[in-house]
């Protein structure tokens, strides 16, 4: 029963959260809706992914962003015409997104089979790998990302008004979180589940282990594909270097900022990422201690090491340490002390990856 | 480990048998079979043309090849060596070289005196050496830091440990670019071994013998500290069973210490080599954690034999991919990296000398 209660409670916040999010371009600026929120959007939907295969499956991915990219390379390949850059095949608009999503989901199932005998660390190591050689792939393969990157990329005339992107976005995350949440109870995500906790005993249960791998990184790489095709739209343009390390470690951080053990927490660290990216340039004491806008790297690794030091859970994870310490205090005063942040502690290890030694 | 991987290992020779007859060991076979032939009879149009037309640029390719090998190794071996005793991975590992890198310009730039154009003539042995030394030990310290303050106290939490060096990359690719500035620099070789020499009239640079030269030194120091010396049965005691060597009243923790600077050193050496080869650049970090992931997932994670295993398959097919590409398809040498990557991994999920952790 108070399970159902705090369920109900979480639903009710979360479905006012998005009420607000529907009314916001009434409420709020222009350039914060279609600058700060759609961006906060496409990157929560793609560090979703990551939050997605790391929380159900075990399997803490770097390549997302390299599937944000294809999708990217291959609508703005395939919609083009004329021009110097990319393989101008001139298709239809829609045309284009169906080869982009199709092209992405067949790399996302080949990556993911190769990658699938393997967990933890191996599997973030290896997948790393596919990020980086993805980006000299399209580094060095100017045919198909056009020399510099592909420009001037017109979105489907159906969104073509700023607003109806963020609407877009807003619409692919609560479908993308919904459905993120759904497949955690169905058959498929149970195995899921099953063969992140132990895949040994799932193998003798008669389960495809790698299989369930496969599809779920599958499944990943379709979303992270959608977002990568708002990406392009709202950019206008994608080039190599947005795929490069650099942008692949800060896709990870702002899952890792949220909490990677929780999907709410990739929009949340999406938003927190895009804030400090924008806004940090006119806060008023950063330029006197020697931070300024072209240090932004240093403060956003600063920020993941303070996280990672203090609670690898994230921002949501300190709040929900917050609110157990809170309820516990409520609960059983004398005991609160003793009981200290050791069930934190369990699932972190757990949660963090499924690894355990 | 559970009971079951423990019979799994027992079996392991009689699976290995199994594992011969299984399709991917043969598609494997038909395809070295395959690139052989290419290599040595068909691969005419392409750069370097059939190995039995042009055997001269055959044997500099192959030089090429175990040269760069070489300097895989160093990089490698450090990186496997750290994950192989603590079970970290040490994503630090290229900034370290690259930090390496450019602390040995500097310090032979103010050695010789100037800070461009310096002539190799100019370039005394010392001047070389005492640069490699600083470079290799500033890595070491620094590395040695790195572990004190951020990895030794959440031992056992790989997936904390890595997002903490991910961060620190992040930060620390800043710091250099706003250190050492954007472009590229570059160290220069002793005067006394630039020279050239011939290979079947083809001209050679002794300094990449040199490369391979310290290289092969750097392996079998490294070989007679882990078998000859009373700390490396301690470190291969630790690698078997961390647990058990503790109980033996060992302090481990001195022990990881040690391994963290002496492979902290390496990630300099190589630096430093790195720099003298092909120069230092930002960016080189992330080039040289791929390269130094890419040796180890072939290799085997923590395994010695693996990264030079591991090094010299790499090193091969970088070497050979632009020669022997149709000349239109230079660009694509890339993929050949992944093509091995897939293949050793569809064989062996955890690289060539690997186990499950």
């Amino acid at each position: 029963m108070n399970l159902r209660e705090r369920l109900t409670g979480e639903t009710l916040a979360l479905a006012g959260l998005v009420l607000i999010l529907v009314l916001l371009p009434s409420l709020a600026t222009a350039f914060f809706v279609n600058f700060v929120m759609t961006q906060t959007l496409i990157l929560g939907l793609a560090a979703a992914t990551i939050v997605f295969l790391a929380k159900y499956g075990g399997m803490t991915s770097l390549a997302q962003l390299l599937m944000f990219g294809i999708a990217g390379f291959m609508f703005g390949n395939a919609a083009l015409d004329g021009g110097a850059r990319g393989l101008n095949l001139g298709w239809h608009p829609w045309a284009a997104v169906g080869f982009a999503i199709l092209v992405t989901t067949l790399a996302a199932f080949l990556l993911g089979a190769i990658a699938s005998r393997t967990t933890g660390i191996y599997f973030l190591m290896l997948t790393l790998v596919y990020g980086v050689i993805g980006y000299f792939v399209f580094a060095q393969i100017v045919e198909i990302s056009g020399p510099g990157g592909i420009t001037s990329i017109q979105r489907p005339d159906l969104l073509g008004p700023p607003v109806r992107l963020y609407y877009a976005g807003l619409l692919l995350s609560v479908v993308v979180y919904a459905g993120f949440r759904t497949i955690r109870r169905t058959a498929f995500g149970l195995a899921l589940q099953g063969v992140r906790d132990d895949p040994i005993r799932m193998a003798s249960l008669g389960f495809n282990v790698p299989l369930h791998r496969t599809l779920a990184f599958t499944l990943a790489g379709f979303v992270a594909g959608l977002a990568g095709l708002l990406n392009v739209w709202w950019n206008g343009q994608i080039d190599p270097a947005s795929i490069s390390i650099g942008p692949t470690l800060i896709l990870l951080i702002i899952a890792v900022i949220g909490g990677i053990s929780s999907l709410e927490g990739a929009w949340l660290g999406a938003f927190v990422y895009v804030l400090v990216f924008t806004y940090l340039r006119d806060l008023p004491f950063v330029d006197r201690i020697g931070i300024t806008e072209a240090r932004f790297n240093t403060v956003i690794g600063v920020i993941v090491l303070a996280i990672m030091v203090l609670s690898p859970e994230g921002l949501t994870g300190i709040v929900q340490r917050l609110r157990g310490r809170l309820r516990r205090r409520a609960a059983t005063e004398p005991t609160a002390s003793t009981g200290g942040s050791l069930p934190v502690h369990t699932t972190t290890q757990k949660e963090l990856g499924g690894t355990r030694s | 480990m559970t009971p079951a991987l423990i019979d799994a290992d027992r079996s392991s020779s009689r699976r290995r048998l199994t594992e011969l007859r299984r399709p991917p060991v043969w598609v494997a076979a038909v395809i070295a079979v395959a690139v052989a032939a290419w290599v040595l009879f068909l691969a005419d149009g392409t750069p370097a043309g059939a190995a039995v037309d042009d055997p001269g640029k055959f044997l500099v390719t192959v030089l090429d090849g175990v040269t760069f090998a070489g300097l895989l190794f160093v990089a490698a071996s450090g990186f496997t060596l750290i994950f192989g005793l603590m079970r970290t991975v040490n994503m630090a590992h290229g900034s370290l070289f690259l930090l390496a890198a450019y602390v040995a310009i500097r310090v032979q730039e103010a050695m010789v005196g100037r800070s461009r154009n310096i002539d190799p003539a100019d370039v005394g042995l010392l001047d070389w050496l005492v640069p490699l030394l600083a470079g290799a030990g500033v890595a070491a310290v620094l590395g040695l830091l790195i572990q004190q303050v951020f990895l030794q106290w959440n031992e056992g939490q790989e997936m904390r440990q890595t997002l903490l060096t991910l961060a620190i990359t992040v930060v620390l690719a800043d710091q250099m670019l706003r250190e050492f500035g954007g472009l590229a620099q570059r160290m220069v070789w002793p005067g006394a071994v630039t020279h050239f020499f011939s290979v079947m009239g083809e001209r050679y640079a002794v300094t990449r013998l040199v490369m391979l030269g310290i290289a092969v030194l750097v392996g079998v120091l490294l070989w007679l500290w882990l078998t000859r010396t009373s700390v490396g049965i301690v470190i291969r005691a630790g690698v078997d069973d961390r647990q058990m060597v503790r109980g033996l009243g060992i302090n481990i923790r001195r022990v990881f210490a040690l391994t963290f600077l002496v492979g902290s050193f390496l990630a300099g050496v190589g630096g430093v080599l790195g720099a003298s080869f092909a120069g230092a650049a930002p960016g080189t970090d992330g080039s040289w954690l791929l390269n130094a992931l890419v040796v180890v997932i072939i290799g085997g994670l923590g395994s010695l034999k693996g990264a030079a295993a591991g090094s010299l398959l790499y090193g091969t097919v970088v070497a050979f991919s632009p020669a022997y590409l149709p000349s239109q398809y230079s660009y694509y040498a890339i993929i050949m990296t992944f093509g091995l990557l897939a293949l050793v991994l569809a064989i062996r999920p955890y690289g060539l000398f690997g186990r499950p952790a």
